[in-house]
């Protein structure tokens, strides 16, 4: 069966595609902390990085609606956590802002703004970190940073294995309705449940087989890999030129 | 004659007591092809995973003359190489590369010679180039015969392979089974697959409820009628009339 991947657009070529994983990966970070640290009401650091990161994804050659749709994902998580802040924040009410009998506080507003504005430049980033390196590059990456082996390897194992059980799961769909299934309520929920623990059972199982392929290849707890990552001088000027905007940025607007 | 593989009084019970291997005794030659046949639960599948030491139990078994304990398992481990059923089992990285790779790694190869054995094993299979691909977007033959590359990187001395061409369409299944004639180590195949076991073995095994029931020629096997029908690997008689 044919799925859409994890990181589309992962394959194509670009400067920001040839770069190292681990070049891509330290800057997103740098740049979520950057981010993070600017105090909200300074609208034009923002309106920098957002240029920066505009300027990125235009290099990267991914299309903007694609990178644009999938930040939107962030939408629900922001106003989850954010929206209710501005009716409870005590602060000078703005009369002007008030919403029938509450009180819309100034403070609370610029809240607000600050999770939602920090955030979306954040998915923005991590986006596009993910639609130009491919997740085994991912991975390789996030390995010679020293994150934790098991993280990768849990991660690793979700890569592999997530679209085998999705493959699982539309057969089990498509058996159970070429039966006809339908009936009451209850009947329904009854038989997802059972589909749900069948697919855990044979989940489980299938753990059991892979591990046993891993220990007849001499598997004894420890995953080793070969690494064949390598800087280029692409990465050094990348780096520089990033750092020189975002310290430019920094410079400009918190320190003036 | 210096035997591959040598089982003694081999039993083994699954933890709910179902017994699924009864007493076997059995001793295969170093260069032979032996295929493994018997209906489903018939205790094939258990007793290959006996063959490098995954399922383990009483009864004693020789690797190459070297007994399987817990002191000689590694050195056993690297010398058979089991090729498991489903592919999506055997092919558990992300890339194609880290899969083949896995085995040597592990065995504390030389990085550089690692290399060298991953291409080596890609290209014996017919798949060199398909390195940084993921298995995920690979066809089931494609999938099989990266499986076998996994094993062969480990340069083993003898091929274990559970049901080597289930799932695998005409094309697929007879370009795998020329595949496997060519490589020159021991083999050892498990499989109901007549066609298959008639193309690749000159010794065949029944292996029916856990016992060995027929150890013969392939060839006075697979003539043998009323013996495969008697374990379920023939049609009924009733049925053979029907075809004619």
């Amino acid at each position: 069966m044919k799925h859409s991947f994890l990181d589309r657009y992962s394959d194509r070529d670009s400067l920001l595609h040839k770069l190292d994983p681990r070049t891509k990966i330290v800057t997103a970070i740098a740049f979520i902390l950057a981010v993070a640290l600017t105090p909200p009401p300074s609208w034009q650091a923002f309106a920098l990085y957002f240029v920066i990161v505009a300027i990125a994804i235009l290099i990267s050659k991914i299309p903007p609606l694609y990178v644009l749709k999938r930040s939107l994902v962030i939408v629900p998580f922001v106003l989850l956590i954010g929206i209710f802040i501005p009716f409870l924040k005590p602060g000078d009410a703005s009369g002007s802002y008030n919403v029938w009998i509450w009180n819309v506080s100034h403070s609370g507003l610029m809240v607000l703004w600050g999770i939602a504005i920090k955030s979306w430049l954040s998915i923005l980033s991590l986006i596009l970190l993910s639609a130009t390196t491919k997740f085994t590059e991912l991975l390789k990456g996030l390995e010679q940073l020293r994150m934790p082996k098991l993280m990768i390897m849990i991660l690793s194992f979700m890569y592999r294995y997530l679209f085998v059980m999705v493959d699982e799961v539309s057969r089990m769909k498509q058996a159970r309705d070429s039966r006809n299934f339908g009936g009451k309520r209850t009947w329904q929920l009854k038989t997802i449940g059972n589909m749900i623990g069948t697919l855990f059972i044979r989940s489980y199982e299938r753990g059991e087989r892979v591990y046993g392929a891993m220990v007849a290849r001499g598997f004894e707890g420890q995953m080793r890999t070969l690494s064949s990552l390598q800087f280029r001088t692409a990465d050094l000027y990348f780096v520089a030129a990033f750092f020189f905007c975002l310290s430019l940025v920094g410079i400009t607007f918190l320190f003036m | 004659m210096e035997y591959a593989i040598e089982i003694a009084n081999l039993s083994y019970s699954y933890p709910d007591g179902q017994q699924a291997l009864r007493d076997i005794n059995l001793a295969i030659e170093t260069g032979e092809s032996v295929a493994l046949i018997g209906a489903n639960g018939a205790g094939k599948s258990t007793l290959l995973l006996h063959l490098n030491g995954i399922m383990r139990s009483d009864g004693a078994i020789k690797i190459l003359g070297l007994p399987l304990n817990d002191k000689n398992l590694k050195q056993a481990r690297s010398k058979v190489g089991l090729v498991f059923q489903n592919p999506d089992d055997q092919l558990f990285s992300p890339t194609v590369f880290d899969d083949v790779a896995f085995g040597p790694i592990n065995m504390g190869v030389h990085p550089n010679e690692v290399r060298q054995r991953v291409s080596q094993a890609l290209h014996d299979v017919n798949m060199a180039g398909y390195e940084q691909r993921s298995p995920q977007h690979l066809s089931v033959g494609e999938k099989k015969r990266i499986a076998i590359a996994t094993i062969l990187s480990m340069s083993p001395q003898i091929l274990v392979l559970d049901e080597p061409t289930a799932n695998l369409d005409p094309r697929a299944k007879w370009e795998l089974i020329e595949l496997i004639r060519g490589l020159p180590m021991t083999k050892i195949v498990a499989s109901h697959d007549l066609e298959l076991v008639t193309a690749l073995c000159e010794r065949t095994i029944i292996l029916d409820s856990g016992s060995i029931v027929a150890d013969d020629s392939t060839s006075s096997i697979m003539s043998n009628t009323p013996l495969l029908e008697r374990y379920g690997l023939a049609p009924t008689s009733r049925l053979a009339i029907a075809f004619d």
